[in-house]
């Protein structure tokens, strides 16, 4: 009964369906409104928000850390309450502070982990884990002395200790240096190509840039948004181009007006904002404002353009009427 | 039901025992010796009988009592505080196991500690004092029931404390005056006829009193009283326990 295998959700490929979830902490704090999500198996799926916004929480309730105050978690079909023992099983939770048994060395706290999800005993998965997050040669110290990056790791070998077939990483690289941040991509791209789902909450843009298929944005408790990432960068990235001048300009003609310019570098340059939208027509404006440039007699150096980092994308979505 | 779960919980509670074995064993093997020297040896000689049992052999029940609570309490309690108050109890509430699991799991241990506890403790005062055991299977029930709901009682303060402080509250204001008025070192027909009905409300009384009979077949109320207040006792433990897990109490906000 224990191994039965987890049934498959009947009409799309998600793994994690989230249903009108709210959660109200008894201080009244709303820390989640009416959330709807749907995870894809084997996705790598980014949760970006800034802080308080509700990621934390999201999370907690869909690995049983906190109690929902209305809606429902599905788990690969299971219901995280009512099914809780099939649906925990599925899941693998590294959390956000650094917490351990200071005293029990890293071996016994891995494995401990995979007897508590009732798994049997088995050394040489417990191996490959240390050793594909190099703490193999520091199986035998005690967790106290290990450094801050170690303890993250060995909380992510934690979380795999029982072969999880989707893994939560709740700000897996805060306080983490750029090799170990570098590392741990690594190990969770390699972790993917494995078939396991990875549900990551991180405030680093970087990271979602670098590595999630789909991203999220969370605000105030809501979801405003969730869209693949390349399609996200498409849709809303907007292009810019800098045109370094010849001669500073204090005051744009008047015939310049439409182009919506910015006068920046102490006049030493002109910005020009544009939508990045690759639709097929020629919309972006650039041939008619070189050539008003050129009617104008404002001539140029050099020029860039730039794309609109997912940074720039999610500043601008949390800042709306927040 | 998970075995390999409470298994895990239940070896790993253990193993934190033999990691701080000085603290776990020798501490209350050391200070019952203690007891055993002033009270029995030093004390106890200028002491008739008490009921027909020489002094150094009256105390032997009690003090094992006495141990027993405040070990099982303090053991229980820090089982379960400890991992809230590092913040890796996340594991065990996002693991495939139910409440029920993880009350054997760290409550079994706990418990399982205390009844060794006690059998050394017993073994140690067998080397001060001659003693007798009149009924050895309703000591060991004694003495596995009280290990039981004093860890379940150490279970329930390990959550409700919100620092170390609360921890070591109950304990040192509850646990050890109920004790050392509840009958260890003095048969309660010692007492005037008042603090006699004052001692009937404490409940130590009646767990001292049944694991004395055990020893002696002799106690301060009858052995069914005593059975019927220690079964009361592990009642209301598990029902507050298994409130503490509904309401996700301290634990689940």
């Amino acid at each position: 009964m224990d191994d039965a295998p987890g049934r498959q959700p009947v009409s799309d490929n998600s793994v994690i369906h989230v249903e009108g979830l709210s959660k109200t902490y008894d201080s009244g704090f709303e820390a989640l409104k009416g959330v709807d999500l749907k995870i894809r198996r084997g996705e790598i799926f980014a949760l970006l928000g800034p802080n308080g916004a509700g990621k934390t929480t999201l999370i907690s309730v869909i690995c049983g850390l906190v109690n929902a105050s209305a809606g429902r978690v599905l788990v690969a079909g299971h219901d995280n309450v009512a099914d809780y023992r099939q649906a925990r099983r599925l899941i693998g939770l590294v959390p956000q502070e650094l917490t351990s048994e200071a005293f029990s060395t890293v071996w016994d706290t891995v494995s401990f982990s995979r007897g508590l999800f009732g798994k049997p005993k088995d050394p040489a998965h417990i191996e490959r884990v240390l050793k594909s997050l190099s703490l193999w040669d520091k199986r035998r110290n005690r967790l106290i002395t290990l450094s801050g990056g170690m303890k993250r790791r060995v909380l992510i070998a934690k979380a795999l200790a029982h072969e999880p077939q989707i893994l939560f990483l709740d700000e897996p690289t805060a306080g983490v240096d750029v090799a170990l941040r570098r590392d741990m991509w690594e190990v969770v791209r390699q972790l993917r190509d494995s078939g396991v789902t990875i549900i990551l909450t991180t405030h680093y843009i970087e990271e979602a840039e670098e590595m999630a298929d789909r991203i999220g944005v969370i605000r105030s408790g809501e979801l405003v948004l969730v869209e693949n990432k390349r399609e996200l960068m498409r849709k809303l990235g907007r292009k810019e181009l800098t045109l370094q001048l010849h001669e500073p300009l204090e005051r744009l003609p008047g015939e310049l007006d439409a182009h919506g310019l910015e006068i920046a570098e102490d006049g030493q340059a002109l910005i020009y904002t544009y939508d990045g939208r690759d639709d097929g027509d020629d919309s972006s404006g650039i041939a008619e404002l070189l050539a008003d440039l050129d009617a104008a007699g404002i001539r140029f150096k050099d020029l860039h353009t730039r794309q609109s980092s997912l940074e720039d994308i999610f500043v601008s979505l949390v800042r709306e009427d927040a | 039901m998970n075995l390999e779960s409470v298994k895990t919980l239940y070896v790993a509670e253990m193993s934190r025992s033999l990691r701080t074995v000085l603290q776990s064993i020798v501490s209350p093997v050391i200070s019952t010796s203690l007891y055993f020297v002033v009270f029995g040896a030093a004390i106890g000689t200028r002491i008739s009988e008490v009921e027909g049992v020489s002094y150094g052999a009256f105390i032997v029940p009690g003090l094992i009592m006495l141990m027993l609570l405040t070990q099982s309490v303090s053991n229980a309690s820090f089982g379960i505080f400890f991992p809230r108050f590092s913040g890796s109890i996340y594991e065990i509430l996002s693991a495939p196991v139910s409440y029920f699991e993880v009350v054997l799991g760290f409550v079994g241990a706990a418990a399982t500690k205390s009844v060794i506890l006690g059998l050394i403790v017993l073994g140690t005062a067998s080397l001060f004092v001659p003693f007798t055991i009149a009924h050895p299977l309703v000591m060991l029930l004694f003495l596995v029931l009280t290990a039981l709901t004093f860890s379940l009682l150490g279970f329930i303060i390990g959550i409700w404390a919100d620092g170390f402080e609360k921890l070591q509250l109950v304990p040192l204001l509850v646990i050890t005056p109920l004790t050392f008025l509840g009958g260890t070192f003095y048969s309660i027909d010692m007492l005037p006829p008042l603090w006699q009905a004052v001692t009937l409300a404490n409940p130590v009384v009646y767990l001292v009193s049944g694991f004395r009979w055990s020893f002696y077949g002799l106690g301060d109320v009858s052995i069914w009283a005593s059975l019927a207040v220690i079964t009361l006792f592990l009642a209301v433990a598990l029902a507050v326990v298994s409130w503490i897990f509904r309401s996700g109490y301290r634990l689940k906000p």
